[in-house]
């Protein structure tokens, strides 16, 4: 399974929280910007594609267990947004990439979705 | 990419740990007075490399397995310790933190470190194995520490003895609030998760009570409550606000169908999928609302599959969801 750590390095994505990078297993991966439907369909370990930046995705990300959260198109996070991940120890990830571009590298790494 | 360090508990600890905690007091020391062939006998019976020499409660030198064999080789072993210890001394405080004596370590590369307080009187002995010593002792503290709260909270059940025990844990939730939405439910998670409930059910109770508390924070005019009664058997959760209710609870529960206004929406919430989640989650729900009164939402969640019926061989109640 590839590591968390490996996908940031590949994807070159900016770690914008402190929790420590580590070899978490990602289980796999799944893109949304509506917040029930991540509640839905993101699994434990999964990792989540959002343009969402704001305080409320790290809530979902920390009730789901997920492996870390990376957002899209340049959004950042605020400070607020950060403190809360570093307290719930949820893994925050930035890209100026758009959600599909990130998708693809990412399933080309070997992240799959349900099927 | 701005990379934090970040450390690890052992980290932590050299720089939270006093020396004085982790140093050996029982010393053994010579006075100046001491003899080197005296000397010679306290090194080889405590098998040690060297020792303090202490006048009074000063720490004046120390005298070393080294000073010995030079003062054999020059014939002087009736002299005192005082003429042939060294008073170059590396010592370091009891109240400094245990980084400060790796630190002298590394510099001085020394086997020992003298201990002394802040009048320069001699408290204490310390070795790189005391330091891992210490650092082990106090990391496996902390860690059964943790298991016995753990582990108290995962026999609150089994503890208290009632014809029925309930806990009830209370949220309120304020209106349109997105700064600390997700706040209730993940508190209610990390309740679940002290008390040992198995991951699957805190991950269904936690997606259950999140939407509920999300449409306390979206839809109620004045917020709401948001409460779990945990059972040893059930979780209830119940979300109550005092309006403006909903006009039809069918088309509510169909998937898709939301009123949220639009800036809520770009928020990523109002998907209108918030019932559809909970009635996934939960083994059963309840929603009653009257317009211009108020709604609530009942959610209950077996903590076993086969709802409790089933008693383990000497009868006792099962402990393992909670």
């Amino acid at each position: 399974m590839t590591s968390l750590k490996e996908i940031v390095e590949k994807l070159n994505l900016e770690t914008v929280s402190s929790a420590e990078l580590t070899d978490r297993p990602v289980a796999g991966g799944y893109a949304a910007d509506l917040l029930s439907c991540v509640m839905k369909g993101a699994k434990k370990d999964y990792l989540w594609v959002t343009l969402q930046a704001h305080v409320n995705v790290v809530a979902v990300a920390s009730l789901l267990n997920l492996a870390g959260v990376i957002i899209t198109e340049g959004n950042r996070p605020d400070q607020e947004s950060i403190a809360r991940a570093d307290e719930e120890k949820i893994t925050l990830l930035v890209t100026p990439k758009t959600t599909y571009t990130v998708v693809g590298e990412l399933t080309l790494l070997g992240v799959r979705g349900e099927s | 990419m701005t990379q934090v360090p970040k450390f690890t508990k052992v980290q932590e600890l050299i720089y939270e740990l006093p020396i004085e905690r982790v140093m050996r007091k029982d010393v053994v020391k010579v006075t100046p007075d001491t003899s080197m062939t005296e000397l010679k006998e306290i090194l080889r019976v405590n098998r040690i490399s060297g020792v303090p020499v202490v006048d009074g409660e000063m720490l004046s030198g120390v005298i070393s397995i080294e000073d010995l064999i030079k003062a054999l080789v020059q014939g002087d072993v009736q002299a005192p310790v005082k003429k042939r210890m060294t008073t170059r001394l590396i010592t370091v405080l009891e109240s400094e933190s245990v980084v400060e004596a790796v630190k002298k370590f590394a510099q001085y590369k020394v086997g020992r470190l003298l201990v002394v307080n802040d009048q320069g009187q001699l408290r204490g002995i310390l070795t790189g194995g005391d330091i891992t010593r210490g650092l082990l002792e106090t990391i496996s503290l902390d860690y059964h520490a943790d298991e016995i709260s753990r582990y108290r909270a995962k026999h609150i059940f089994e503890d208290i003895v009632s014809d029925q025990t309930s806990l009830i844990l209370r949220y309120q939730v304020k209106a349109k609030d997105f700064k600390k939405a997700g706040n209730a439910s993940s508190k209610l998670k990390r309740a679940l998760d002290r008390l040992g409930a198995v991951p699957e059910l805190i991950r269904r109770v936690a997606i259950s009570a999140y939407e509920a508390e999300m449409n306390l924070i979206i839809h109620a005019d004045g917020g709401g409550e948001l409460t779990a009664e945990l059972q040893p058997e059930v979780i209830r959760v119940t979300a109550v606000d005092h309006g403006p209710g909903i006009p039809n609870v069918d088309q509510a529960m169909s998937p898709g169908f939301s009123t949220a206004p639009n800036w809520i929406r770009e928020l990523g919430f109002g998907a209108g999928m918030g019932l559809m989640n909970i009635k996934r989650c939960a083994d059963s729900m309840k929603l009653q609302s009257t317009v211009g009164v108020g709604t609530q939402l009942e959610i209950v969640v077996h903590l076993r599959q086969d709802s409790g019926e089933q008693q383990n061989p000497n009868g006792r109640k099962e402990p393992e969801a909670l």
